[in-house]
């Protein structure tokens, strides 16, 4: 009797620790990528960003050295042009579904949002590539910003929604018990109380389009060298990376994943510092 | 001289009304006449056609069990029944005689009329004490400095709560303890200036200490201004309030003055409320 039951609970215990390796496996399988493609990133590129990586203009094809700082400024201009069009639309589309609007339109509104976010990014490009490219009859930083701008808005408008939410209905209630109007209710009260949440959420976005190739690939198209107009072709971090990394050069090569490094790394710091400004959120609400 | 004064023909249909009991009212100047007043939510009746004088200078306490319509009534006195989709409203309010639900009356204004207090203290989270105070002021663009200082203060000392925080201005509204929070918000609505003061359960969510000091303060603000207050307590119905008003299942059942509400009501469910039969 007493040894059917011991080992009754060996068996549980065996159970038990199964399921808790098969758990630690799989949490090891999530991070592990990460961590990969970092310390590949590191051996790889970390011998090639220098100084002059980050100062020097691409050299032509066979001479040595040289740098990608046309494609950092290109991709901070792109994403500048793309926060432009991507910030406004996206946080006043998120606040009226949050705000404004009846169940019936919001819904709509926000499953249209879903299977935006849901497109490939590619097909950003093709839309603009139509758009403003064939039309405007040339590549250029806008049709670029622009691409990557769409993406960012249903981006935004769905965490921004999803904060305004956040923020109780005391806080309202009490701005327009004062005879405060709606609008500046929301703009004071409302989206005040959800400022975190809501630049979390661009920053999010701005980190997300920052990596993007495919859309830049027929809208920027990539330049070798400075760009002096807004409506020329315009080098980005991504785009470089690739046409290096499909490249027969060696040397070239060292500076697809010299790039690479750079942009990841960037895009981690931005990551880091959402970590910061969401911290103790939870105890505050929003 | 055609149309006869209206607070005249309020005053004598008030006197014919069989839920009040007019003998033991003092002719004291009305601040709102609620006349037949019906709210539905939806297909829902909340209140069921009203009929109701509000004196001022006085607290006039709402009180009946969960449900029966009380905050929905309060919340007409200012609009803020709007702000829940699908309302409607039937019957008439006037504040000062003049009609609160007439087409060219803005709703922000009736608000900065008539203060409210809610339930749950909701002092602005990314504001400090000074900022919760004036910001009424601020956001219907009052910027001349030295007045906002000067009903910073004075809604705080109104408020009872100055001496407590006139060191800590700066420091966030939620740093303070429950009951301050809600003077803070008291003080809050006071500072726009109001003519009436709603109250939707000021201390059902106190304990009996910052109760007893919200309830001193309901005594004191009396002399300046017409509070309307919602209570669950009836103790505290009793203690504050110069009429009663009970209502039950969205009908006014019985009003007139809290003694006579509370030492003779006329009704048999007041009675039974008041004495703990059921509620």
């Amino acid at each position: 009797m007493h040894s059917k039951r011991a080992d009754k609970h060996t068996w549980r215990k065996v159970k038990s620790g199964l399921a808790s390796t098969v758990a630690f496996i799989s949490a090891l399988l999530v991070i592990a990528p990460l961590g990969l493609v970092f310390f590949h990133l590191l051996v790889n590129g970390a011998s090639s960003v220098n100084w002059d990586f980050f100062t020097k203009l691409p050299t032509p094809v066979g001479a040595p050295g040289g740098g990608m700082v046309n494609a950092i400024v290109g991709s901070l201009e792109l994403l500048a042009l793309a926060a432009t069009i991507g910030i406004p639309v996206g946080v006043l589309g998120g606040v009226y579904l949050g705000e404004y609007g009846s169940a019936r339109v919001n819904s709509v509104l926000r499953f249209i949002a879903d299977v935006l976010n849901g497109v490939p990014s590619i097909t950003w490009g093709v839309v603009v590539y139509g758009l403003i490219v064939l039309r405007f009859k040339g590549f250029s930083a806008y049709a670029g910003g622009l691409a990557l701008g769409l993406i960012m808005i249903p981006l935004i408008i769905r965490t921004t929604e999803e904060v305004v939410l956040l923020v109780p209905n005391g806080y309202r209630e009490a701005a327009l018990a004062l005879g405060v109007s709606r609008w500046k209710t929301i703009v004071h009260v409302v989206m005040k109380t959800a400022s975190k949440g809501i630049i979390t959420g661009i920053l999010l976005a701005l980190a997300r389009v920052g990596g993007e190739t495919a859309p830049l690939l027929f809208t920027a198209f990539g330049n070798r060298f400075w760009n002096h107009s807004l409506s020329q072709p315009i080098a980005a971090l991504p785009l470089q990376i690739f046409t290096y990394a499909i490249s027969p050069y060696d040397d070239w090569h060292r500076q697809a994943w010299a790039g690479a490094l750079v942009l990841v790394t960037g895009i981690f710091c931005v990551n880091v510092v959402v970590r910061i400004l969401t911290r103790g959120r939870t105890a505050s609400l929003v | 001289m055609a149309t006869p004064d209206p607070t005249v023909v309020e005053r004598a249909e008030q006197a014919t009304e069989p839920t009040s009991t007019s003998s033991s009212e003092p002719a004291a100047p009305l601040t709102f006449q609620v006349k037949n007043l019906s709210v539905w939510y939806g297909e829902k009746r909340a209140i069921d056609d009203i009929t109701l004088d509000i004196t001022s200078n006085a607290v006039t306490a709402i009180i009946g069990p969960s449900g029966c319509g009380k905050s929905t009534f309060i919340r007409c006195l200012n609009r803020m029944h709007e702000l829940v989709p699908k309302t409607r409203v039937d019957g008439t309010v006037l504040l000062q005689g003049e009609d609160l639900y007439s087409s060219d009356v803005d709703p922000a204004i009736v608000r900065r009329r008539v203060g409210m207090v809610f339930q749950k203290s909701n002092p602005f989270p990314t504001m400090t004490i000074g900022e919760n105070v004036v910001i009424g002021l601020r956001l219907n663009g009052v910027r001349n400095q030295e007045f906002l200082n000067e009903r910073l203060e004075k809604s705080l000392r109104m408020a009872a709560l100055w001496d407590e925080v006139k060191d800590d201005l700066h420091k966030p509204g939620t740093s303070l303890s429950g009951g301050q929070q809600q003077r803070l918000c008291i003080a809050r609505a006071l500072a726009v200036q109001p003519e009436v003061l709603l109250m939707d359960e000021p201390c059902s969510a106190l304990d009996p200490i910052a109760t007893a000091k919200i309830e001193e303060l309901i005594y004191e603000l009396k002399t300046q201004y017409t509070i309307v207050t919602v209570t669950h307590n009836m103790q505290q119905a009793g203690r504050i309030s110069d009429y009663t008003a009970f209502f039950y299942i969205g009908k006014l059942i019985e009003f007139g003055a809290t003694t006579k509400i509370f030492t003779n009501p006329s009704e048999r469910q007041t009675e039974d409320y008041i004495t703990g039969r059921f509620g």
